[in-house]
C-alpha cells in the first residue's frame, strides 16, 4: 500500500521549478515525522491532491464522481457525517460550498441551503474547524466552493493559508473572471491549493483556451447556460464542448450544473468527461429531508445510485 | 444632406420631428463642433437638443481610467463566466451607440418628447431665504428638477436609452430589478413604448412600502416578480434570471452598479443631467455651479449630475447618503461612510458587510437609498478625494421633505430629501451668493403616506 502523505507535492510534475525547493523541504519534514507514527494512523491520512486523483483514475480507466454539498445545511455536524459518508460511498473528490448571503451563480436549491446554513449561525471559522477534524479521516481530497467577497475580507493570502492548514486541496470561486484570477492563483500556488476555473457554453473558443491553460486541478465545464439546479436532461452541447476542450488541453475535465440522475452521469461519462459533479440534487436530499438522519440516508442512496452509473 | 433618420427604435412617425426654439443655441454649438448628424438635422430646419452627444468621447480620462471597466481598483466584471461574453457584446453595442449619429439623434428626440427634457434649473427663492443668516447672507439654492421627468424621477433618462439598445440588439424581453419602484416604472413604461416584454423584480419589503409603484408597473403591462427581501435580493434574482436567459433577455440596470459596462452605461445616459445643468448655469448666471449636491443610494442621480463637473476642480461635489436610524444603529445605508471594499453584484466597490464578508441589509426611509453597495465610480471619487460624502438621518430627511413642500410647493422624493436635508449643515458654511445646485432626483407623491405614518400629528 502506498504511503499516503498529506502534502500533495510528491508526484507533482506540472509545478513551476521555482517552487520545487520549497515543496521538497516540506515533504522531507513530513516524512521524518511520519516515521514515528503507526501504520494505522498513516492509512487514515487524506491522500493525494486533485490532479493526482484524476491521474490515478485515468490509469484505472475510471471517471471521477464529485458530489457537492453546502456546509452547515442542516448543520455542521451533519455536514461532517455527510463528508465521511460521501467518501466511503466512493466519491473521488468532494466539493464543499461555503454559505454566502448573495450566491449569484446558484439556483433556488443551493440558495435555500445557504440561507438555512447562515440562519443556523454557520461561519467560515466554524467550517474550517470542522474540516480540520474531518479531512484527516477522508481518503478523497476536498475542494472548497466559495464566492470572492469572503476571501477578500480575510485577505487572499490569509485565506489560502487557513484553508491549506485545514487540509483543503482545491478551490472554486465562481464570481472571479479569468482576468481577475491572477492574485488568487499566485497565492493558491504558494499554499498547494489548486484553483479550478470554469468554462461555459457561452465562452468563445479563444477564451476557453486561455481558461483551460490557467486552470489547475481540473477544468470545470458548466453544462448549461444558467445557474446551478437540476435539469431534466443534459444538453447535447456538452458533447461538443467536451471535444473542443479536449482538443485544447490534456488536463482533466469535469462537467457540472444540472446533473441529477444516473442517466445524466452515464451520458456525460460516455461523452468523454473525466469527472461528473453533482450539486443541487445532493443538497436537496440532504437539506430538505425531515431529519438529518433521513437526509443522510437519502444522500447515501443517491450517491450509490449515481456512482453505479460510472461502473 | 437629407435629414431622414433611418432607424426606428423610438420614432414610428418620422414627420413628428418638430421645431424646438429653445434648442437653437445648443444646435449652433453642436454644428460648430462639426457634428455630422447635427448638421444634417439642422439643415432641414429641424432643431433638436443634441447636447454634446456626438462629440468624440474620451473614455480614458486622466483621473478615471476606464480600461476594462475599472476606476482605479473599483469596478470590473466579477460575475460567473457564463455572463462574460454577453457583457462583451453589451459593451460593443454601447460603444457603438455612443458614436452612432442616428441613435443619438433618436435618443435626443426621445428625451425631449417622451421624457420631457430639458428639466428646469429652478431658483428656490424661499428656500434660499430660509437659509440666509442674520445678515441676510447665504448661498443661492437652485434645484435641478428631475422630478419633472416622465414617471417622476431621473430613472427614465437611462431606461429609455437602454430599452432602445435592447431593441437594437433584437432582444424581446427586458428584465430589471427595482428598489423604490421608480426604475421599475420607468422600465415598464419604456418597454410599453417600444413593445418589449418586461419583467420587474421587486423585494417583498419594498412592494409593501411603495405599493403605488407596483400598481403602475402592472398597469404599464409589465410583470412583477416578488422576491423575498429588498432591492439587493431582487437584484441578485434578476441577475440569476439574466444568466438563465441571456440569449433572449436584456438586463436593464437602473443604476451605476453591476459588472462593466453597466455602471458606465447608466452614468453615460444620466450625465445629460449635468450637461444641461452646466448650460443652464451659464445662461442663468454666466458661470458654473459652485457646489453640486445629490443623494446617494447606489449613485445614479449623483453621477448623473457630477460627471459633467468632475474635471472642473472649482466645482465642489457633495454626495449625501442615508444614515437611517443613525450610523451607530446598524440600520442605515451609509456605504461610503462605513463600508469596506468588497465585491458585490459584479463589481468591486465599497460595501456594507460583516466581518465574515457576508453582505448586510441596508435601511433608509428613502426606499430608493436602501442598497448596501454603491457604484464603483463613486468609490473611486471618494478615494481620490474628488467628491465629499456626508450622511443624513431618517428624521432629517423627513423634515426636509416637509420643508420643501411648504416653502416651494414642490414635494421631493424622500431620497432627494436627503440631499436637501444636508443644506442645513452646508449653507451656514458658504459665502454669500455661492451657487448651490441640488439634484431633485424625483417627486415625492409616492412618499406622502409614509411621511404621515411618521408624523401622524400633522394629519389633523
Amino acid at each position: 500500500m502506498a504511503l499516503a502523505l498529506k502534502s500533495t507535492c510528491f508526484v507533482q510534475l506540472k509545478r513551476p521549478k521555482s517552487c520545487y525547493a520549497f515543496r521538497s523541504s516540506r515533504q522531507l519534514a513530513v516524512v521524518s515525522t511520519r516515521r514515528s507514527t503507526t501504520m494505522a494512523a498513516l492509512s487514515t491520512v487524506a491522500t493525494i491532491g486533485i490532479s493526482e486523483t484524476f491521474a490515478k483514475l485515468k490509469k484505472e480507466g475510471k471517471v471521477a464522481f464529485i458530489p457537492f454539498i453546502t456546509a452547515g445545511d442542516p448543520d455542521l455536524s451533519t455536514t461532517a457525517q455527510a463528508l465521511k459518508l460521501l467518501d466511503s460511498c466512493g466519491s473521488d473528490i468532494i466539493e464543499l460550498g461555503v454559505p454566502y448571503s448573495d450566491p449569484l451563480a446558484d439556483g433556488p436549491v443551493i440558495q435555500a441551503a445557504a440561507t438555512r446554513s447562515l440562519a443556523k449561525g454557520t461561519n467560515f471559522d466554524a467550517v474550517i474547524s470542522m474540516l480540520k477534524e474531518v479531512v484527516p479521516q477522508l481518503t478523497s481530497p476536498v475542494a472548497l466552493f466559495t464566492y470572492y467577497n469572503p476571501i477578500l475580507k480575510r485577505g487572499v493570502e490569509k485565506f489560502m493559508s487557513i484553508v491549506n492548514d485545514a487540509g483543503v486541496h482545491g478551490l472554486v470561486v465562481p464570481d472571479v473572471p479569468l482576468e481577475e484570477t491572477e492574485i488568487l492563483r499566485n497565492e493558491a500556488l504558494k499554499y498547494n491549493i489548486e484553483l479550478v476555473l470554469l468554462t461555459t457554453p457561452t465562452t468563445p473558443t479563444s477564451r476557453m483556451k486561455a481558461i483551460v491553460e490557467a486552470s489547475e486541478g481540473f477544468v470545470y465545464l458548466v453544462s448549461s447556460i444558467g445557474v446551478t439546479g437540476a435539469r431534466g436532461s443534459v444538453s447535447a452541447r456538452v458533447e461538443n464542448l467536451l471535444r473542443d476542450i479536449k482538443e485544447a488541453t490534456t488536463k482533466p475535465v469535469a462537467v457540472g450544473f444540472g446533473i441529477s440522475k444516473p442517466e445524466h452521469v452515464k451520458q456525460i461519462a460516455e461523452w468523454g468527461a473525466d469527472g461528473v459533479i453533482v450539486g443541487s440534487a445532493m443538497v436537496k436530499v440532504l437539506g430538505e429531508a425531515k431529519s438529518p438522519e433521513e437526509g443522510l440516508k437519502e444522500l447515501e442512496n443517491l450517491t450509490r445510485s449515481l456512482k453505479s452509473a460510472l461502473i | 444632406m437629407t435629414s431622414s433618420i433611418k432607424s426606428d427604435l423610438f420614432l414610428t412617425n418620422k414627420l413628428s420631428i418638430a421645431r424646438n426654439e429653445r434648442s437653437f443655441s445648443s444646435m449652433q454649438r453642436a454644428v460648430s463642433n462639426n457634428l455630422p448628424a447635427a448638421s444634417a438635422v439642422k439643415s432641414g430646419s429641424k432643431r433638436l437638443h443634441v447636447e454634446r452627444a456626438l462629440r468624440e468621447r474620451k473614455i480614458d480620462e486622466v483621473e478615471r481610467r476606464e480600461s476594462s471597466g475599472k476606476f482605479g481598483i473599483y469596478g470590473g466584471k466579477f460575475v460567473p463566466e457564463t455572463l462574460i461574453s454577453c457583457l462583451g457584446k453589451l459593451e460593443a453595442e454601447f460603444n457603438f451607440v455612443l458614436h452612432d449619429a442616428e441613435f443619438q439623434a433618436e435618443l435626443a428626440i426621445a428625451l425631449r418628447d417622451y421624457v420631457g427634457r430639458e428639466t428646469p434649473l429652478y431658483f428656490a427663492e424661499r428656500l434660499t431665504n430660509y437659509y440666509k443668516n442674520e445678515n441676510g447672507e447665504g448661498p443661492d439654492i437652485y434645484l435641478k428638477r428631475e422630478d419633472l421627468n416622465h414617471c417622476g424621477a431621473h430613472k427614465m433618462n437611462n431606461a429609455i436609452a437602454q430599452a432602445m439598445i435592447a431593441k437594437r440588439m433584437g432582444r424581446q424581453r427586458v428584465v430589471a430589478a427595482t428598489g423604490a419602484g421608480q426604475h421599475g416604472v420607468a422600465t415598464a413604461a419604456a418597454c410599453a413604448k417600444l413593445s418589449l416584454d418586461c419583467t420587474i423584480f421587486m423585494g417583498s419589503e419594498d412592494m409593501e412600502k411603495q405599493a403605488s409603484n407596483v400598481f403602475l408597473i402592472k398597469l404599464l403591462g409589465a410583470q412583477v416578480t416578488k422576491v423575498e427581501g429588498s432591492f439587493k435580493d431582487a437584484s441578485s434574482e434578476a441577475i440569476r434570471q439574466w444568466v438563465n436567459d441571456l440569449e433572449v433577455s436584456y438586463y436593464l440596470t437602473g443604476t451605476v452598479v453591476g459588472p462593466h459596462p453597466c455602471p458606465s452605461m447608466v452614468r453615460e445616459f444620466q450625465s445629460i443631467i449635468g450637461r444641461e445643468t452646466r448650460r443652464q448655469a451659464m445662461e442663468r448666471w454666466g458661470g458654473r455651479p459652485d457646489v453640486v449636491v445629490a443623494c446617494i443610494g447606489s449613485g445614479s442621480n449623483a453621477l448623473g449630475i457630477f460627471h459633467e463637473f468632475v474635471g472642473d476642480e472649482g466645482v465642489r461635489l457633495v454626495g449625501v447618503e442615508a444614515a437611517g436610524f443613525g450610523l451607530d444603529s446598524g440600520r442605515h445605508a451609509a456605504t461610503l461612510a462605513t463600508g469596506h471594499v468588497g465585491v458585490y453584484h459584479g463589481a468591486m466597490s465599497y460595501l456594507l458587510q460583516d466581518q465574515e464578508g457576508q453582505v448586510l441589509g441596508a435601511h433608509s426611509i428613502g426606499v430608493g437609498l436602501q442598497y448596501p453597495g454603491v457604484g464603483p465610480e463613486l468609490s473611486f471619487l471618494k478615494d481620490t478625494g474628488r467628491a465629499e460624502f456626508h450622511t443624513v438621518t431618517d428624521e432629517e430627511a423627513l423634515n426636509a421633505y416637509q420643508l420643501l413642500s411648504r416653502l416651494e410647493g414642490i414635494i421631493p422624493a424622500m431620497e432627494a430629501a436627503h440631499a436637501l436635508a444636508y443644506l442645513e449643515k452646508l449653507c451656514p458654511t458658504l459665502p454669500d451668493s455661492t451657487k448651490v445646485v441640488v439634484n431633485c432626483s424625483g417627486r415625492g407623491d409616492k412618499d406622502a403616506p409614509l411621511f404621515f405614518q411618521h408624523r401622524p400629528a400633522l394629519d389633523a
